[in-house]
């Protein structure tokens, strides 16, 4: 049985790259894939937590999680081809209208 | 029939509201006018059921209140639509429907073919509505109401033709001097109202004239209460300071002038006095205002109407010196002679006006008496009924003005002083001087027109016969009210009298018997205007150069009077150019430009100012959101963790 710290440590971990990488990174596909990242750690707090008190109540939740994050995705992914059709790139540097 | 009291005053609004609502789409001259007329006309007829009902009663159940319903109800104000049927009311209800069907009548003469014939019924119309309300109110709001209603026709019939010139600026400036002068006088008669409600908790006439009989004769409060009523009435009864209106009212058509500036609006302020009479006995002081400034107003105005050219005009400066005469016999506690006076003055003002007005007709829209006479022999009828009217108006016995302007003369010489007397009866001379110099140049003498051009003809029935009507009146009128003196039962005044039995109480007036001195004053003020009329034929008919001799001899008088004493001017400079100019200079270009614009224009300054700086914040960069919404969150993970 491995213990419940080393899934929140791990757990931590990825959610601290999944920041990382959306504040640092300018590939729009890269940001993105970083924020399913910061998701599935909260999956994994999640389970681990669940498992640890003996409630299934949390995996329930991770369900919900993985839906929005699958809808989440096919939204996301549309709106970056979108932008790459207009603008010719996925840098997110260069897309900055909303500038004053 | 009291019951029905309420008809009296519905009709005119039905009138109104047909003709109003849907008179452009009636299309007939006849319809409009004859649901105009009938609406008036059948008031008059309620009011006349109710009148014989009144008579037939005991005098302790003539007055009845007839309640609609519960107009205002807040705290402990409480104010019903309610109306007061009592001798005072039907006798204004009367004189108000009975001329005013008349005038109608002579309307439909008068307007036909103008573009405005519906819409000038509808104003009619109401205005008999808003003035059955004024004198049949029973409490001092309703009688507001109709106060303010009658200014409003007034205001919209004056400014009838507002597409036309009058004298030097045009029919809608006289509107609003009108409106505006009244205003003037009506926030007199609020701020007498505010006090009325604060003295006494009620606005209902009986509760506060009941109440106010309790209070000793001389109380400052009754001083001031009176009196800012008697400015309300200055205003709309054209007494000095607050007359300059009237002249200029003038711009309205002649059945306007007739109807509300001579015989039944200018008369509301003497009904007002008339109705408070006991709160004006109880002000001694008041009533010596009131008989001064309608004595002063009676003699200056006539004064003034002894050198107008204008035929209107010589009429209004005419009416403003009769309702001095009214102010007068009010002032000196004869309410009922005023009253008297009030009504003869209504026929026989109506029918000169009503005449006048046939004159201009058929003179092409002129108005100017020196380029008139001889028209006699073209209009017989309208010739003959004014003439009758100028006797009426001189005081020649037996023409009803006889009696009712001899009945003031002598209770302003026996309750009052002989001064008052000796000013009234100049007066007197000065108004048949001034009728006779209008009728003569008007009527008589030579054509002073081009007979080519100008063809004047008699007015159409529609107009003549009220003229004979208002004439039979004129003449008839005073029998009603022959003093005792001359062995009538004075039928008026006996009728009158338990309306005025508080304030003649509390005045305690002496009775006078039929004395020597009355038939001395009488046959003097007889004499007096007999010559007055023998001297104005004299001089305008025979001796046509002496009146511009008088003329050149005295230049200053007569410019003086010519010009109404630059009264309007000296307004001008001391009223109205101050406060163009503090509103020019200070209000507008110091307040409103400097002041209130520039804090404005500051506030929008510093918002802008603010937002030039703030606006850095948005980058557009998401990644600069994403660690600050980072930062954010930590930041209050922390803060919750402590």
């Amino acid at each position: 049985m491995v213990p419940l710290n080393y899934y929140l440590l791990l757990s931590a971990f990825m959610f601290s790259i999944g920041v990382l990488g959306v504040v640092v990174r300018r590939n729009a596909i890269i940001v993105f894939m970083c924020i399913e990242l910061m998701l599935n750690s909260v999956n994994l707090t999640l389970v681990a937590l669940s498992a640890y008190i003996g409630d299934p109540t949390g995996q329930m939740l991770v369900f919900f999680v993985m839906v929005v994050a699958a809808a989440e995705a096919a939204v996301g992914l549309t709106i970056i081809i979108a932008l790459f059709r207009n603008k010719q790139t996925v840098n997110i540097d260069e897309i900055n209208l909303l500038k004053w | 029939m009291y019951t029905y009291v309420s008809l009296i005053v519905l009709f005119p609004l039905i009138g109104f509201l047909i003709n109003g609502l849907a008179g452009s789409r009636i299309k007939s001259e006849k319809a409009s006018g004859i649901i105009g007329t009938s609406a008036v006309m059948l008031s008059f007829l309620t009011a006349c059921g109710i009148f014989i009902e009144m008579l037939g009663l005991p005098v302790e159940e003539r007055k009845h209140i007839v309640t609609l319903f519960q107009w205002i109800g807040a705290g402990s104000l409480s104010i019903n639509a309610a109306f007061q049927v009592d001798q005072l009311s039907i006798l204004m209800t009367l004189v108000v429907t009975g001329v005013g069907s008349l005038i109608h009548i002579y309307s439909i003469g008068y307007m036909h073919g103008d573009k405005g014939f519906w819409r000038f019924f509808a104003y009619l119309n109401l205005f008999i509505f808003a003035m059955l309300n004024l004198v049949l109110a029973d409490n001092f709001l309703l009688m507001f109401l109709g106060w303010e209603g009658v200014g409003l026709c007034s205001y919209l019939l004056i400014g009838f033709w507002y597409d036309r010139n009058f004298e030097k600026s045009t029919t809608s400036d006289a509107a609003k001097k009108a409106f505006i002068t009244n205003r003037v006088g009506d926030f007199g008669f609020l701020l007498g109202m505010f006090l009325i409600f604060t003295t006494f908790g009620t606005l209902q006439f009986d509760s506060v004239f009941g109440q106010a009989a309790l209070y000793e004769k001389g109380t400052p409060i009754i001083f001031w209460i009176t009196l800012f009523l008697f400015v309300g009435a200055t205003g709309k009864s054209a007494q000095i300071p607050l007359y300059v209106w009237l002249p200029d009212a003038m711009a309205g058509p002649t059945p306007v002038s007739a109807l509300i500036h001579a015989a039944t609006m200018v008369t509301a302020g003497i009904y007002m006095v008339a109705r408070s009479s006991i709160l004006f006995a109880l002000a001694p002081a008041t009533m010596h205002i009131v008989a001064v400034i309608g004595l002063a107003t009676a003699f200056f105005a006539a004064t003034i109407g002894l050198v107008q050219n204008d035929i209107k005009k010589v009429l209004a400066y005419s009416t403003i010196s009769q309702l001095g005469y009214m102010f007068l016999a009010c002032g000196v506690g004869a309410f009922t002679a005023g009253l008297f006076h009030l009504m003869t003055h209504a026929f026989f003002k109506a029918l000169l006006f009503l005449g006048a007005g046939a004159v201009i007709h058929a003179m092409h829209e002129e108005q100017d008496i020196q380029k008139m006479g001889g028209l006699k022999n073209y209009m017989p009828t309208t010739y003959k009924t004014f003439f009758i009217a100028a006797l009426a108006i001189s005081g020649i016995p037996p023409l009803s003005g006889f009696f009712s302007k001899d009945e003031i003369l002598w209770k302003a010489f026996a309750d009052g002083s002989p001064i008052l007397w000796a000013v009234g009866a100049l007066t007197a001379g000065m108004t048949a001087f001034y009728m006779f110099r209008l009728v003569t140049l008007t009527f008589e003498g030579k054509e002073r027109f081009d007979v080519h051009h100008t063809h004047p003809h008699e007015a159409p029935n529609t107009m003549t016969v009220p003229l004979m009507i208002l004439a039979g009146l004129a003449v008839v009128g005073g029998l009603i009210g022959i003093p005792h003196s001359l062995g009538g039962g004075n039928q008026f005044e006996v009728f009158l009298e338990p309306v005025f039995e508080k304030a003649a109480f509390k005045m305690s007036l002496p009775y006078h018997d039929a004395s020597a001195a009355e038939y001395l004053l009488m046959a003097v003020s007889v004499a007096i205007a007999a010559a007055s009329i023998f001297a104005a034929r004299t001089v305008y008919l025979n001796r046509t150069d002496v009146a511009a001799r008088m003329a050149q001899q005295f230049p200053g008088l007569y410019k003086l009077l010519f010009n109404k004493y630059y009264i309007d001017e000296a307004y001008d400079a001391a009223v109205i150019m101050p406060i163009k100019k503090t509103s020019e200079i200070v209000l507008w270009k110091g307040v409103d430009v400097n002041v209130i614009d520039n804090v404005i224009n500051t506030g929008a300054k510093l918002v802008g100012f603010a937002s030039e700086m703030f606006r850095r914040v948005q980058t557009g960069v998401t990644q600069t959101y994403a660690v600050v919404f980072l930062v954010g969150i930590l930041f209050i993970l922390g803060w919750l963790m402590m």
